[in-house]
């Protein structure tokens, strides 16, 4: 791969003859149009979300079927669009708040941690925050520290909130759909490099539960769970694997929280191995999480201690000789995990 | 919208010398964004980039009066700002591509070009993202008792941002040597700033009891003039001061916006006609300053430093694996 060239790191998405074929976007754009119909309290707020259609082009189309009133372009001013997210949410509105890159997330940690996550709670019960903050994650794009980062642990860790991180264009409807009509908050990250990706996604209506793992390929030697982009890492991986004889099980878990821990449990005690990829910082992310819950509940079964691949702990370097050192790849994956088979490791 | 601009101050001219210096610096800027634009398109340079051309007099005319120990902080349409606070082309170039001769060794990219030795302290990529540090150099200057100044560059999509206005507060109240340079280019990426800005820009300084004026950012002469007063009152103790420079970006939000749905070819065309280059180049020779062969040998000595510069940058190598996690902690 030329080293200018912007990453292409997504294998051909996973198929399922028959089936209408939309991209990851699409369905993004479904899930919000079905469910703005469905339900007038639904609007959309952001920048740039409305005339433009967001920057990746995600929303084109939903001004005109919804109106401005529904489809609301704010100026730069995250917090405050969080704030009035969290506000219209507990008088009886389903806001989406769209949230550019998730490095901006920063700017709204006070809504959203200490205002959007603890309001119920807070409130013995009393009031409840229907939003969703849909936000992007992911390297790989030549744009340097402050819009590359995957923040989706900050956010995992805060008791109150919901956060999920679809890798498919299935998935991602169902679980926006889900998103929108939960009554809690709940942080969307969807991968940037992942918009043009296409899948299979019904015509018929559908939704996804929040907290339920999906298992993309069934195996026997080592379970991989992967995340968002990370999907199609693990699965390349997988091929790469099943070629020297070694079969791997990949599990996307889909939300962090809540976590469907008795699904990752089980693979694992299955292939007696687990191997953690995500694409946050490695230190203190969600790779660790995930590998003490396994550890945990599947010890007695284990024939090698969790591993876990996650992006270097360094900003994320603009220079593509530097930038592509920092994320998990394919060839990662495969060195670990046949370490792990080998019994040395 | 643009904000009405206030009268003229009085002009505190620069010598021949200088203004034809100030033009070097403007035709740098211009040509420097012309190469980065081809170096996209030709497939040369990693990611995207944001272009100041349209908006050059602000960046010179504000920097022509600062001295290099002066500090900046700048914007995600930052190459404007670092190469009128006298950053060098070769090392700016190299940064754009990613290599290890660049300003920041290929960790930053165009958006976040820093150079302390000129006194600049960062382009950031978080809109009004450095609304704090500027104001925290303005802190810094005040408790170790110079006499600098501090400017900080910023669009009018950033008056959407708080920080701004809890930084300007502080700024005030401590009477903190710092100039806020709103770049009124009347978008932010995609929208107009009639639907994302209430009320008057300047009152929005006005109202912390900030000096605070709208000026014609197009005319370098306006611009400097401005520039000059606003800080030798800072210098002296006077305290912050918020400029409005009504201006445009002439191209789109980034090299890749190329259609520009978001505005009409109209108002590119009324706003080419006031291209801060010609209204320079008019004025130096209307006032028999320049003769036109002066300007174009500035011109042609211009061009021969980029492409010099592009060399440059093109051969010089990318970072060693090694460098990938050096720097994250000091
Ligand atoms: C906090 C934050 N929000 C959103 C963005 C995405 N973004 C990058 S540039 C831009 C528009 C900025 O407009 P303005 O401040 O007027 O500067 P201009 O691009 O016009 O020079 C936006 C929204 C960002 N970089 N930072
Ligand atoms: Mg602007």
């Amino acid at each position: 791969m030329s080293t200018l060239e912007n990453g292409t790191r997504c294998s051909p998405a996973i198929h399922a003859p028959g089936e209408r074929q939309i991209t990851f976007g699409q369905a993004i754009r479904e899930a919000i149009a079905e469910e703005m119909a469905r339900d007038e309290n639904v609007f959309v707020i952001g920048e740039d979300v409305a005339e433009a259609g967001s920057v990746f082009k995600v929303l084109v189309g939903l001004l005109d079927e919804f109106g401005p009133e529904r489809v609301i372009d704010s100026p730069i001013s995250e917090a405050g669009i969080a704030g009035i997210g969290v506000g219209a949410a507990i008088t009886g509105m389903r806001p989406i708040v769209d949230i550019m890159f998730g490095d901006f997330t920063t700017l709204v940690m006070d809504q959203l941690v200490n205002q959007a996550a603890k309001t119920h709670y807070m409130s013995g019960g009393k009031l409840t925050v229907p939003m969703v903050l849909r936000t992007t994650l992911g390297a790989s794009r030549r744009s340097a520290a402050q819009h590359s980062q995957s923040l989706h642990a900050l956010f995992s860790h805060i008791p109150g909130l919901k956060v999920a991180l679809p890798a498919t264009p299935y998935d991602a409807k169902g679980l926006m759909k889900t998103a929108i009509r939960d009554d809690n908050p709940v942080v969307i990250f969807e991968d940037k490099m992942l918009y043009q990706e296409k899948g299979p996604v019904p015509e018929e209506e559908y939704t996804l539960p929040l907290g339920q793992a999906d298992v993309k390929r069934t195996g026997e030697d080592i379970t991989i769970i992967a995340t968002s982009s990370m999907v199609y890492v693990g699965l390349e991986a997988a091929d790469k694997l099943a070629s020297i004889g070694i079969s791997a099980e990949l599990i996307d878990p889909r939300t962090t929280n809540p976590l469907d821990s008795d699904t990752l449990i089980q693979s694992a005690k299955k292939t007696s191995r687990a191997l953690v990829l995500d694409e946050g910082y490695r230190q203190y992310g969600v790779t660790g999480e995930i590998a003490s819950v396994i550890a945990d509940g599947a010890f007695y079964y284990l024939d090698a201690p969790v591993k876990r691949i996650g992006a270097m702990n360094v900003p994320v370097p603009f220079s593509p000789a530097m930038e592509d050192l920092t994320i998990p790849d394919a060839d990662d994956v495969v060195e670990t995990a046949k370490a792990m088979c080998a019994g040395d490791s | 919208m643009s904000e009405k601009n206030d009268s003229n101050p009085n002009e505190t001219e620069l010598d021949t010398e200088h203004w034809l210096q100030a033009y070097e610096q403007m035709v740098k800027i211009r040509t420097f964004e012309e190469t980065a634009n081809d170096l996209y398109t030709s497939a040369r340079m990693p990611g995207i980039t944001h272009l100041y051309i349209g908006e050059e007099a602000i960046a010179v005319g504000i920097c022509e009066a600062l001295r290099q120990d002066d500090y900046i902080t700048s914007t995600h349409r930052g190459h404007g700002h670092c190469l009128a606070k006298g950053a060098d082309l070769d090392r700016m170039f190299a940064e754009l591509l990613g290599k290890e001769a660049g300003y920041c060794r290929g960790k930053g990219g165009s958006m976040h070009i820093a150079d302390q030795e000129t006194g600049n302290l960062g382009a950031n990529g978080i809109v009004g993202g450095s609304a704090g540090i500027a104001t925290g150099a303005g802190m810094s200057i005040k408790l170790r008792g110079t006499d600098q100044v501090s400017v900080c560059f910023f669009g009018d999509g950033a008056l959407g941002q708080g920080l701004l206005y809890e930084s300007m507060n502080m700024a005030q109240l401590w009477k903190l040597p710092v100039i806020y340079v709103c770049e009124n280019n009347q978008y932010g990426e995609y929208t107009h700033n009639s639907k994302t800005a209430a009320g008057s820009m300047v009152g929005r300084a006005s109202g912390f009891g900030v000096h605070a004026q709208a000026i014609d950012g197009q005319d370098i002469r306006t611009v400097h003039a401005t520039a000059r007063l606003v800080i030798e009152r800072a210098r002296k103790g006077g305290g912050p001061a918020f400029l409005v420079c009504n201006t445009y970006r002439f191209r789109g939000h980034h090299v890749g916006d190329i259609d520009r749905p978001y505005r009409t070819r109209e108002e590119e065309a009324e706003w080419a006609k006031r291209d801060p280059l010609t209204l320079l180049e008019d004025w130096l020779l209307k006032s028999e300053q320049a003769e036109k062969q002066v300007l174009e040998r500035i011109q042609q000595e211009v061009k021969t430093a980029v492409d010099d510069a592009v060399a440059f940058a093109e051969e010089a190598s990318f970072p060693s694996e090694s460098e990938v996690d050096r720097h994250v902690y000091a």
